[in-house]
């Protein structure tokens, strides 16, 4: 298997590394990076991002996308899918892509409607007996 | 297709009607299938933690009050480190099981053998770090008194402004009570364990110490917890029915039974997979030590086992998120 080609650039063909092997490392110095951000921020909890945004958190926010980014680079990097033609990239990537967020959007939706349900149609949530 | 013999594997690129689409080895495109289903299950699992979370945003526990230990760090509040130093050890994993891959493209077995087993290590380190957290999640901290209608209230000192165990506290009873079992009396009738601090002592406890207060479950708009006055605290505790100490799948000190239900579900199911992957990589670090993948040539083998451990840390990285920052 010597025609084994590895894509050596990331970040859009900014950061270009000799071999597989620097990539590797590379990637993994970005992703403990963003990790220690995260975990960073997660103990600070700075105020000015606890605000909301589209019903969520600034901070959950910059978490979810630091998430993402981080799948992507294992995806792409460690899982070598940047190395792969389009068709299995595809084959791949969409069905996930339109699948989660459909789940995402209709649970999430239905979770805060019985919560406003619970929370302002009754008096009380309580039941005396347990 | 042919039936493959060692030599014959080399050529095992799904043709697709000859124009090889895909351009892949049969049994890594299979292994990409399985990927996409699983990852599909687990989004499922997170999900349905959203929406149970959604469903009780206003009375969710906070995770940074329960995952607060670090070992050898005894009573120090620790919030994420371990958690965070557990994701960084299955990263790092990721990144020997992929330079084991790399390794393998260049057939250099003993290469791919030293990768493989500090892949394992990992693995089995990440395991046991899930274990010891299992362990501290069960076994509680502080210790919390339910009421009636099912919610937990957490004991807190208003002169230290802190939240105090029930263990120092509780004023102990001599009044001694055996747990019933059924050898002891009708061959039915039995009950389940005793909690060690019975709720007689942690209420005489309560009574006699005018700083104590209880925490709510639910949050208050800066999403704290709600802390009552003393007068609002003896009504709740009024209809007190059991001390909880600790989490299982029925009740947890922590708040919402969902929480530790959740917990354990998903983290459970993410760490059968660390362990399934840990024995898969050992049996491919097995072969390759046997010399199987020398023998053909291509160490195909590697590379679809490192796809499976790749995407075990993937889901890691999510669950991270959900459970332990957002």
């Amino acid at each position: 298997m010597a025609e084994h080609k590895h894509k050596l650039a990331i970040f859009r063909g900014r950061l270009k590394f000799k071999s597989n092997v620097q990539k590797i490392w590379g990637v993994l110095v970005f992703l403990s990076i963003v990790t220690a951000i995260e975990v960073a921020l997660g103990i600070i909890k700075p105020p000015i991002l606890l605000n909301y945004f589209l019903g969520i958190k600034i901070l959950n926010w910059i978490f979810i996308i630091m998430t993402i980014i981080k799948a992507y680079y294992i995806t792409w990097d460690f899982m070598h899918v940047r190395d792969e033609k389009p068709f299995l990239k595809n084959t791949i990537v969409v069905p996930l892509l339109i699948l989660i967020p459909f789940l995402l959007f209709i649970l999430l939706w239905e979770g805060s409607y019985i919560f406003e349900v619970m929370f302002d149609g009754l008096k009380a949530w309580n039941f005396d007996i347990y | 297709m042919q039936a493959s013999s060692l030599s014959k594997t080399k050529e095992n690129t799904w043709g697709g009607g000859g124009s090889k689409p895909l351009d892949a080895a049969y049994g890594k495109l299979m292994m990409w299938f399985f990927i996409v289903s699983d990852a599909l299950t687990f989004s499922g699992f997170l999900v349905a933690y959203g929406f149970s979370r959604f469903k009780n945003i206003d009375s969710w526990p906070i995770a940074d009050e329960v995952f607060t230990h670090f070992p050898f760090l005894h009573g120090i509040d620790a919030p994420m480190y371990y958690v965070a130093l557990m994701t960084f050890i299955l990263i790092f994993s990721s990144v020997t099981m992929v330079l084991a891959v790399d390794a393998g493209h260049n057939n250099n077995k003993n290469r791919v053998a030293f990768y493989m087993l500090l892949t394992i290590i990992g693995g089995a380190v990440f395991v046991g770090s899930q274990a010891w957290e299992w362990k501290n999640f069960i076994k509680g901290e502080y210790g919390a008194v339910e009421i009636q209608n099912g919610d937990i209230l957490q004991f807190y000192n208003l002169e230290e402004e802190k939240r105090i165990p029930i263990d120092e506290f509780y004023i102990s009873s001599t009044q001694e009570r055996i747990t019933h079992d059924d050898n002891v009396g009708i061959w039915y009738l039995s009950e389940a364990k005793l909690p060690e601090i019975t709720l007689q002592e942690v209420m005489a406890g309560f009574n006699n110490d005018q700083n104590l207060t209880v925490r709510l479950e639910k949050l208050d708009d800066t999403g704290h917890k709600i802390i009552l006055s003393r007068d609002e605290a003896e009504i709740k505790l009024a209809s007190a029915t059991r001390v909880v100490k600790g989490a299982n799948l029925i009740r947890n000190e922590y708040g919402n039974p969902l929480f530790a239900d959740f917990f354990f579900f998903i983290t459970g199911f993410h760490g059968f997979h660390v362990f399934s992957g840990v024995i898969l990589n050992i049996i491919i670090f097995i072969n390759v030590l046997l010399g199987t993948y020398e023998k053909r040539g291509q160490y195909d083998m590697v590379e679809k086992v490192g796809l499976y451990w790749h995407f075990v840390d993937l889901v890691w990285v999510f669950v991270f998120t959900f459970f332990y920052l957002v």
